[in-house]
């Protein structure tokens, strides 16, 4: 579905991300980990197209992202930056409707056969009761969810998601990671920069790591998360165990840390 | 839905009532029953010919350069997503200024008189391309390239103003620069009118990529908007119709700022639902600004852009304060 075939990304003199290929097919929900700086953010931008690399060509579906009319593709994949916030406190359910902006006429209002899929997208997002509701008063999580039904309302292939899980209590994060594994099983491709191990071993079904720009492992989740790759990925020591919904990451201060 | 349009309707009742108004009030009082009156008497007659001449050219021109600047007021604030944003911020009005000033300067006005609005088209336009080659990289460094040509063209005025070969010049540009809409003909709105429109038709086609832009720069980017097409847009559209109007009445401050608060209590904060009501409730203020700049006694005319700025400051704190309670 999506083939990142040797993206290279260079800013100010600094490769942020050397040589990374890789294959994304749909149905599967890849979390994308990595240290502070690995280049996660640089990457999510390069596959969902906003951001062209200095070398490589991201294919979609075939033909080069480059090459794709910008709303065609803006109806196929969804992108949800770091920390998404709305600017002017307009309504949740008007928040939502912005995701069919590509699907749009130039001009004019909102056709009447788009009141169902935003009523759909709502009650997905258990947003019905706040459909009025300004967004800017909005919980965090409130906030997430709602954005996330802002990119699935459009029924995106694909949905592309800048750590979503930020900032979000435990609840709220396996929550909102449920719901992208659920997206997943409905035959889409998920990809999403998380922090949390744990999470992402019990709920994504593949792995994809960085270091330093270098794509150091993607693959099943079970067969991809080792002791050896966290140590390799983040610089610290861990203990993996079991797999699926029991799967367990935990650090460990080690003294003999280089 | 309905709150909005039922807003609209009322605006452009009051909008009515402000073109009534200006069309009745001057030297010459003329009531609603005179000015029918003299359309329908023959002509010419006294009432008609001061309708004509010089009243309805006024009223329209008032209700044009009202509507261009609470648009523009509109789509600027929804493309900066900055509440402080108004069309003298990207520096077109300066540039229509100088243009303007410079046309005065060099004594072209007084052999063509309207060399004064063409110069400040093309002013305008100028210092447009300036703030669009420099600053189209993002908002931010498309409000400081704005900031830096407004800069440039305030230097040029107090060069012009130094220099100024005498001293009726320099009062003429002075006088000039404080804003009026006295004493304009048909003549400089068909100047003006034919910018002002493309303008206005530019400034339009923002509409989807204003509301798209609530979400920020990359969600708006992802959802297919053209984001460097939306800032030449909006910039160009300012620079047509603000720079067309500024050139023909000279600086008009807070009309552009002020409208789009007032209209977004009513209406509601989706950007692209502003801008009619906005430029409706522009013409509105410019209107009524016009017919009080008639109404007060003074013994010199009191200039409009000065009457809009007296006005417009106190608006000006009530939004900071505003903002300093509501914002996080």
């Amino acid at each position: 579905m999506i083939r990142a075939d040797g993206i290279s990304v260079r800013r100010g003199g600094q490769t942020i991300l050397d040589d990374v290929t890789l294959a994304l097919q749909p149905g599967s929900f890849v979390a994308l980990v990595g240290a502070n700086g690995a280049g996660k953010s640089t990457l999510l931008s390069v596959l969902a197209g906003l951001l062209r690399p200095d070398a490589g060509a991201i294919l979609f579906d075939g033909t080069s992202i480059a090459d794709l009319d910008r709303r065609l593709l803006a109806q196929r994949r969804a992108y949800l930056p770091q920390g998404p916030r709305a600017e002017w406190p307009i309504s949740v359910e008007r928040l939502v409707a912005l995701g069919l902006t590509p699907q749009l006429p130039a001009f004019g209002g909102l056709p009447a056969t788009f009141a169902e899929r935003i009523d759909q997208a709502l009650r997905q997002c258990d947003l019905v009761a706040r459909r009025d509701q300004p967004v800017t008063t909005l919980s965090g999580g409130e906030l997430g969810r709602a954005m996330l039904a802002r990119a699935l309302v459009g029924d995106p292939d694909v949905l592309i998601a800048d750590e979503p899980l930020a900032g979000l209590d435990p609840r709220h994060a396996i929550d909102a990671i449920a719901r992208l594994r659920g997206i997943a099983d409905a035959g889409k491709l998920v990809i999403a920069s998380i922090h949390d191990l744990t999470l992402a071993a019990r709920h994504a079904t593949h792995l994809a790591a960085l270091r330093d720009g270098r794509l150091v492992a993607f693959g099943p989740m079970a067969a991809t998360l080792t002791a050896a790759l966290v140590r390799e990925v983040f610089d610290v020591a861990a203990c993996v165990s079991g797999s699926g919904a029991s799967a367990y990451v935990d650090f460990v201060a080690s003294p003999d840390q280089d | 839905m309905s709150r909005a349009w039922l807003a609209t309707g009322a605006i452009l009742l009051l909008l009515a009532a402000a073109v009534v108004a200006s069309l009745a009030t001057g030297r010459v009082w003329l009531t609603p029953a005179e000015l029918i009156a003299g359309i329908s008497a023959p002509k010419p007659n006294l009432a008609w010919l001061i309708l004509t001449e010089l009243r309805l050219p006024r009223a329209i021109l008032a209700l044009m350069v009202g509507a261009t600047l609470g648009l523009s007021g509109a789509v600027l604030q929804g493309l900066l997503r900055n509440p402080l944003a108004e069309p003298g911020l990207l520096g077109v009005s300066g540039g229509a200024a100088l243009g303007a000033v410079l046309a005065i300067y060099f004594g072209l006005s007084a052999s063509f008189a309207l060399a004064v609005p063409l110069l400040g088209i093309l002013g305008a336009m100028l210092a447009g391309a300036l703030t669009f080659a420099f600053g189209r990289g993002g908002t931010l460094t498309l409000i400081l390239a704005g900031a830096a040509v407004s800069g440039l063209t305030g230097a040029g005025l107090s060069l012009a103003l130094n220099f100024a070969p005498s001293p009726y010049a320099a009062y003429e540009i002075t006088t000039w620069l404080l804003g009026s809409l006295s004493d304009r003909d048909w003549r400089q709105l068909g100047v003006a009118a034919p910018f002002i429109v493309t303008g206005w038709l530019a400034l339009a086609t923002t509409m989807r990529a204003l509301d798209a832009l609530t979400l920020g720069d990359a969600q708006a980017e992802s959802l297919g908007i053209d984001l460097a097409r939306t800032r030449f847009l909006a910039l160009a559209g300012t620079a047509l119709a603000v720079g067309a109007a500024t050139s023909v009445t000279g600086a008009i401050g807070f009309v552009g700022l002020v409208a789009p608060h007032l209209v977004r209590p009513v209406v509601g904060h989706q950007p692209s639902r502003i801008l009619l009501p906005s430029a409706l409730l522009g013409a509105v203020l410019l209107l009524a600004a016009d017919v009080a700049t008639r109404l007060i006694p003074t013994a010199n005319e009191l200039k409009l852009g000065v009457l809009t700025s007296l006005v417009g400051t106190p608006f000006f704190f009530w939004l900071v304060v505003r903002l300093r309670r509501t914002s996080p």
